[in-house]
């Protein structure tokens, strides 16, 4: 390993443009002569619009145009999509209800889009805003989950009955039922997995511009995926062709899945801006970023677990109901199907499973994937499940699990996905050393002396990740194969740029790229620099969610590196008077074997492009290469997550004393990036699991719709983690490495709930965990313990 | 429109705003000092955050013109050069940025920390003291990590 090649700490590239304020991110683009837009939103979850009457408003300082659904039907400006089929039970294929991107005769949440006002400044777009007056036709809304598909709930699409939009089943019912009729213990969950908001810390923002000379188009949007944006822009909505057709996504600040998709608002910016010909900006402020973001999570779920009398399992049974709001967004329907339930097997041997999926329109904002999307949901579930199973039949949790891991791959579930590497227990039995879970006893016994109750949880997840096999995503409904593109361009002074498809927003890709191609290479590392989030510059990308850029992005790159190899080498030959096969390239230098010949990689470059000592007919000059990687499996990273919490009946406040991690990851490109990704995710799942809850009252309206409703984790109600990491190599891509971006978030939320439980003594308390509900709960408990003495 | 005067990283500015332009709006719109961030509506995210006379204030909650004759220092201003403050230098050592969307207010926050509680920061104290910022990605472990490593460096320094 050299010092900044793959495997080292290395500090970022980035960091120096973040830390003094350098950064580009969308809204600080202003491009020449813009125009401003504010979005008119519904104040109604449901209702008709029987009328918009725009003339007052249109005659407000600085107007430049008004539009509402009228303008968009009137250019023919496709709908959102759903790229992902998902069929029912019996066939049938999802009910995709029409999704403008300006609001048609109805709409269906409070924030969905009625007009777009656009003027010379925001100031004056908001003010023209207030004197639009809208005649709407108040409906009754549905905004339970658990409700949405009763008889006679408020109808959000005509085109799906019952507010359904799939019943969707996966795995053998037969065998599974069979397995429970014969268990000797069967362990039971009804729960609740709580509707979250992804608030990235930059809000979503758009610059649509037109350019009448090239008739193009040109976005600078917050995107984790701008070709991806592209695309559906293109061929789906219809704004212009590809190829006259530019998404630039600079930096972007933190995307965790909600800038993944296509929404209304950028559609809305870069179609205005033909027509209005000016380039047109919009920047969300953080109340329409609760509203109208994709929100994440949001299931109902009863899941039974069935065990013979050794202990093991022998089958898992799972019933889910998932909100997916009022439209389906750009990922909604596989969220909570083929990237929930492969996952149900956790990291054990269980020989059935049946889960049923009911996926339901609500008059709430869509929901989509927000980071481990489905993964968390299925952690959360088997993680539970094992942890009272375990209670149940009075084993220890950890040696519970341990029984039941997996220790044979590859592995073949019963839903779908074949594991193709993992050691669960080394994980485990790191943790178990890390965590002192040796001394539990005495730290309750502690906690106990003082009147409050201390509890220990476990967390042992599995993901996949580095999605996805192309072939496989489309068996399985995916509208696109899920590939990347790499692009190695090297100059003749011998200084590398890569052109990526993958997007970094916050990952540090042009920091750990950099280190996969200078240690590949031998070139100084500040050699390389790494250009992605312009559809102009980089040839194709399908972007970055997933925890898919390094085992696909780089992977990518890998193979664009293997050509340039086997290029220079070529050249090297000539340059050296032998046979390529005679070459050995390392640390940078072309080396004949068995001599003290050699020419280093710059000179090798130059040659290449001055194609002096070659014939340009039979090897062409240049060094440039492009590759694109379709992965041949997921990935799956696991690892085994410990909390210890301490509760205080007397004010129902939970304090993390203690967080352990392990997780596999296979390789590691750059351990300290690691780390801080393991570090985000836990914190954003204790989030779930503590704090976050995005709540609708039952007219529809988001009452958390602002940071002072909706609780963040904050710094201070966060511990340091203790970090450690097992590594099986991933065998499925050439750099054996498995991904770790959305591992904190799908392991914390068991964790924390377990060890509350733990300490509670009984399961009676739902995420989020506030201190009210804890407080309610300990009540119980030292009823319980007041009853018992 | 009204005009109103302050100096910004050292230099005198001044500007025509419409009297309900917000700090962060002057900051960012007409002097194009874009490192101040908006993340928020309701002054919970302490992304905006810059010096107004050596306070840390979250430039999302104050009227520009209220701030005539004002010494502002923005994230701009932080750096000699492209030799950086050591708390910027401290974020960079200690990975305590990811999306680096917030990281303009952690910072700016934490040097005003410094001035009123020292070179000698226990974790409690930081963890307290960043009540009013949020980060997304970092889970704040290396931020914490940062702004002490920051503090004792500002100690050194002087």
């Amino acid at each position: 390993m050299s010092a900044q090649g793959v495997g080292a700490s290395v500090l970022r590239k980035e960091d120096f443009r973040f830390v003094t304020g350098r950064g580009r991110y969308t809204d600080d683009i202003n491009r020449p002569g813009q125009a401003h837009a504010f979005f008119l939103r519904s104040p109604h979850a449901h209702a008709t619009i029987n009328r918009i009457d725009h003339a007052a408003a249109s005659k407000m300082p600085g107007v430049v145009a008004i539009f509402t659904g009228d303008d968009i039907a009137a250019d023919k400006v496709g709908g959102l999509i759903c790229g992902w089929m998902i069929h029912s039970k019996d066939g049938s294929p999802m009910k995709a209800g029409a999704h403008p991107a300006l609001a048609q005769g109805k709409v269906r949440y409070v924030g969905d889009h009625v007009a777009v006002v656009i003027a010379d400044t925001y100031a004056q777009a908001r003010e023209a805003a207030e004197k639009i007056v809208v005649d709407y036709g108040v409906l009754p809304a549905v905004t339970d989950t658990a409700d949405a598909a009763r008889t006679g709930a408020p109808q959000v699409h005509d085109i799906a009955p019952n507010n359904t939009v799939y019943n969707w089943h996966i795995g053998d019912k037969g065998a599974t039922d069979a397995a429970f009729a014969s268990a000797r213990h069967v362990a039971k969950i009804d729960l609740v997995n709580n509707r979250l908001v992804p608030n990235a810390m930059e809000p979503r923002a758009a610059v649509g511009e037109y350019d009448d000379a090239s008739d193009g188009l040109v976005l600078y949007t917050t995107s984790q995926n701008p070709h991806v944006a592209r695309l559906v822009l293109s061929a789906f909505i219809g704004l212009a062709p590809e190829h006259r057709f530019r998404v630039i996504a600079p930096d972007v600040g933190g995307g965790f899945g909600s800038k993944i998709f296509i929404y209304a608002e950028e559609t809305v910016c870069v179609w205005a801006a033909r027509k209005v010909r000016r380039p047109v900006k919009w920047t969300a402020d953080r109340t329409e970023a609760f509203l109208s973001d994709a929100h994440g999570r949001d299931h109902v779920t009863h899941g039974e677990l069935a065990l013979d009398a050794a202990g093991k399992i022998t089958a898992m049974r799972v019933r889910t109901t998932a909100n997916l709001g009022a439209y389906l967004s750009t990922f909604s329907s596989c969220v909570p199907t083929y990237l929930y339930a492969l996952l149900l097997s956790g990291q054990y041997n269980i020989p059935n499973i049946y889960a049923e999926v009911d996926a339901v329109y609500t008059n709430t904002a869509p929901v989509d994937a927000y980071r481990g999307a489905g993964r968390p949901e299925a952690s959360f579930l088997v993680e539970r499940l094992m942890e009272i199973a375990a209670r149940e039949t009075g084993k220890d949790p950890a040696e519970f699990r341990r029984a039941n891991f997996i220790t044979a791959f590859p592995h073949q579930t019963p839903v779908i996905l074949a594991y193709d590497a993992g050691n669960f227990a080394a994980s485990l039995d790191s943790a178990l050393k890390l965590a002192d879970y040796a001394n539990i006893g005495k730290r309750k016994a502690a906690s106990a002396a003082q009147g409050k109750l201390r509890g220990i949880g476990f967390s042992a997840y599995i993901e996949a990740c580095g999605i996805a096999p192309s072939a496989a995503v489309g068996s399985l409904g995916a509208g696109v194969g899920l590939w990347e593109s790499a692009e190695v361009r090297v100059n003749p002074i011998g200084t590398v740029e890569i052109l990526t498809g993958s997007h970094s927003h916050g990952q540090g890709h042009e920091t750990t790229f950099a280190q996969l191609v200078s240690g590949r290479l031998g070139i100084p590392f500040e050699n390389v620099s790494i250009v992605h989030g312009d559809t102009d510059k980089v040839q194709m990308g399908m972007g970055t969610y997933g925890s898919r850029s390094g085992a696909v992005g780089m992977s990518a790159i890998v193979k664009a590196l293997d050509k340039i190899e086997a290029k220079a080498r070529k050249v090297a030959g000539h340059c050296l008077e032998a046979s390529p096969d005679d070459i050995e390239f390392r640390d940078g230098k072309f080396t004949v074997k068995g001599t003290d010949k050699s020419i280093d990689f710059p000179s090798v470059a130059l040659q290449a492009y001055i194609a002096h000592k070659f014939n340009g007919q039979d090897l062409e000059p240049g060094l440039k290469e492009s590759a694109f990687w379709d992965p041949t499996n997921f990935t799956f990273p696991a690892g085994v997550h410990i909390c210890e919490v301490e509760v205080d009946p007397a004010t129902g406040v939970t304090t993390i004393e203690k967080w352990t991690a392990v997780d596999d990851f296979g390789n590691l490109v750059n351990p300290m990036i690691v780390e801080g990704q393991v570090h985000g995710g836990i914190a954003q799942g204790v989030g779930q699991a503590l704090f976050e809850g995005a709540v609708y009252n039952t007219d529809g309206q988001l009452v958390t719709a602002s940071f002072m409703d909706y609780q963040m984790p904050r710094a201070d109600n966060l511990p340091f983690y203790d970090v450690g990491t097992t590594n099986t190599p991933c065998p499925s891509n050439p750099l054996g490495i498995k991904g770790c971006g959305e591992a904190g978030a799908i392991a914390a939320p068991p964790a924390v709930i377990n060890a509350l439980t733990d300490a509670l003594g009984h399961e009676d308390i739902a995420m989020p965990a506030s201190p009210l509900a804890v407080w309610r709960a300990a009540r119980k408990t030292m009823a319980m313990k007041t009853a018992a003495e | 429109m009204p005009k109103v005067s302050m100096t910004v990283n050292g230099k005198p500015v001044s500007g025509d705003v419409d009297s309900r332009t917000l700090l962060v709006q002057f900051l960012r719109e007409t002097l194009r000092l874009t490192g101040t961030h908006v993340g928020c509506d309701t002054s919970q995210c302490g992304c905006c955050v810059v010096h107004v006379d050596g306070d840390a204030v979250k430039s999302c909650t104050a009227l520009a013109l209220s701030l005539e004759g004002a010494d502002v220092r923005t994230i701009e201003g932080l750096a000699n050069g492209d030799k950086l403050h050591p708390m910027q230098e401290a974020f960079r050592e200690n990975h305590g940025l990811q999306c680096g969307f917030c990281t303009p207010g952690m910072i700016m926050t934490a040097v005003e920390l410094v001035s009123r509680k020292g070179h000698t920061l226990d974790e409690k104290t930081i963890r307290e003291e960043l009540e009013g910022n949020l980060c997304r990605c970092t889970g704040y472990h290396n931020i914490v990590k940062a702004i002490a490593a920051g503090a004792t460096a500002m100690g050194a320094k002087a």
